[in-house]
């Protein structure tokens, strides 16, 4: 029994939210402004083997599985990505790993994000995206192995 | 006289016209190009010789007997003619192409490196290199017991010349350094370097990615024993790149790559190598990208590159009086002599974020450690945003980055 609401309708909540801005700039006021919300990651955790690779900013990430589902915390020093990153953690946070392996994203096309997807070693979108999922994967095989 | 009547016929806006590219949008905005030093645009003429070729007279080189062959070869070899006339080389078969400046310091480790240097010698290069004139040097002084000795690098940016004089010793065979920084935009005295290291008994590689285009190149004047260029930076091809070497040098060194083209005589008990250039251009070379490159440096010559540093000059001074503007700015790489290039930081901000914004505007500059991490650890910052100029660039495109920059710092305040 879950008592988060389902990815998709997450993903269509924050569709919604960008489609009041008309320019450019007013979505990244959002995006930064969700940036500086974000919860900074603890100390303990900004240590290399946290850090995602094949982005220009330095993102820590870190993931638990709390029950059935996995929880993500994460913290960039560039503020962009880090409001980037708090909408992955508001979509895929919380969520099981199967509905984490296939949730499939496309607010991030629909919100004009694309382009942070884009495979240059600036974008680490991407890269962080394919972090979560692959913990999510392995959480997957830990509860599969335990049932 | 030149110099007055190159200045007076500058017209920037009819250099614009031959860079097709600049008429984009980007993000609905008219394209403000600034990252120059990465790579240059290209003027319509260098991609129609590489149309032309492909068009016209597309065959491999130096080995065949029929026309297009025969046409192939003498537009490649043309264009070795222009860059030996372009550096002022004594020899056109000191003139080798390579895939560029990368490839070209590799050769020069791999062969001459590989083959000189010994346990206890030591090569110097500076704090402010670019990775592709570190790592080559690391791995050979692992394959050969050689150390690396680095130049420090002031506050301004600047190299300490009085520490490069007591790291010089008896022990020192190769210096390798870069001619203009591509993160600062510093011009290093490279003749200085030269001199000095020749007294010592060292060889001087001259890293020059960032200075072919903006400085008159010598090599001669310079007597450097080994000069890198890139010919996508001086508004050419990507792809091909020239290793100048001194052909006595150039002669002693064992091959870098065996194949085609390189050798003279094969059979599997001896083979032997072919003359100087060839025997640095194994396998079917970039054909299509050398002759074009002709193209670039023909462009060039008819600009002239007094002209056209005089008018890059006058955007950095401007770039450099704008930024200082710009609250919480600070410019990094304050050099007597620099190249186009203004390279800062913003206080609070991480450089990603401006990129970000500034791309959002139709400013395209270029963030993050530029591949001198060594120097960014210098400066103890992660990076910085970098200005860099060309001679199609405007002040009013200075003044968009500054306007764009200040929404930007507004944005992420």
């Amino acid at each position: 029994m879950s008592d988060t609401k389902p990815i998709t309708e997450i993903e269509e909540e924050i569709v919604d939210e960008f489609s009041l801005f008309d320019s450019w700039d007013e979505k990244y006021e959002y995006i930064i402004d969700m940036g500086k919300k974000l919860k900074p990651l603890d100390d303990v955790f900004k240590k290399d083997e946290n850090k995602i690779k094949g982005c220009q900013s330095t993102v820590w990430m870190v993931s638990e599985l709390q029950g059935d589902k996995v929880i993500y915390k994460a913290e960039s020093d560039a503020v962009i990505v880090k409001g980037l990153v708090s909408m992955l953690i508001r979509v895929l946070s919380n969520h099981t790993p199967q509905e984490i392996i296939e949730a499939k994203l496309d607010f991030i096309d629909r919100i004009g994000m694309k382009q942070h997807l884009a495979q240059t070693r600036s974008n680490g979108l991407l890269s962080m995206v394919k972090q979560m999922k692959l913990d999510a994967t392995v959480y997957l095989a830990q509860l599969s192995t335990k049932n | 006289m030149i110099e007055t009547l190159e200045h007076t016929t500058f017209d920037v806006q009819a250099i614009r016209q031959q860079f097709p590219v600049l008429n984009r949008l980007v993000k609905g905005k008219p394209l403000v190009y600034f990252d120059n030093a990465a790579t240059a645009q290209k003027p319509k003429v260098v991609i129609d010789a590489l149309t032309e070729y492909y068009e016209k007279y597309n065959a491999n080189i130096h080995r065949g007997i029929h026309s297009l062959a025969e046409e192939a070869t003498a537009a490649y070899e043309a264009t070795r003619d222009t860059v030996q006339q372009f550096i002022n080389a004594q020899h056109r078969e000191e003139i080798i192409f390579t895939r560029g400046v990368t490839e070209s310091i590799n050769l020069v480790a791999y062969t001459y490196g590989r083959t000189n240097l010994k346990s206890g010698d030591e090569v110097i290069i500076s704090g402010m290199e670019h990775h592709s004139n570190i790592v080559p040097w690391q791995l050979v002084a692992e394959m050969t017991g050689a150390k690396l000795r680095v130049i420090p690098v002031d506050d301004n940016g600047e190299l300490i010349m009085e520490e490069f004089y007591k790291l010089l010793s008896e022990k020192t065979k190769i210096v390798s350094i870069v001619h203009a920084s591509n993160s600062l935009g510093t011009i290093n005295p490279v003749k200085q370097i030269i001199d000095a290291a020749h007294k010592a008994g060292a060889v001087v590689l001259v890293d020059g990615a960032q200075s072919t285009v903006h400085l008159d190149i010598d090599v001669q004047e310079l007597d450097c024993d080994f000069f890198a260029i890139s010919s996508h930076k001086v508004y050419g091809p990507t792809g091909i790149g020239v290793l100048y070497g001194k052909k006595h040098l150039l002669e002693a060194m064992p091959p870098f790559m065996g194949g085609g083209e390189m050798i003279k005589d094969v059979s599997f008990e001896k083979t032997t190598w072919n003359d100087l250039p060839y025997k640095f251009e194994a396998g079917t070379p970039n054909i299509a990208d050398t002759v074009a490159l002709k193209a670039a440096i023909d462009f060039i010559n008819s600009i002239g590159k007094t002209a056209a540093r005089k008018h890059e000059d006058a955007l950095l001074q401007y770039a450099t009086a704008q930024l200082e503007t710009v609250e919480g700015v600070r410019l990094i790489g304050r050099a007597k002599h620099k190249v186009s290039v203004a390279s800062f930081v913003v206080e609070g901000v991480h450089p990603q974020d401006l990129g970000i914004l500034l791309d959002n505007q139709g400013v395209a500059v270029r963030t993050g450690h530029h591949c001198t991490q060594p120097l960014m650890n210098r400066f103890g910052i992660p990076g910085t945003t970098r200005a860099s100029f060309a001679m199609y660039n405007t002040k009013e495109e200075i003044d968009v980055m500054i306007a764009a920059l200040n929404k930007a710092i507004r944005l992420l305040r």
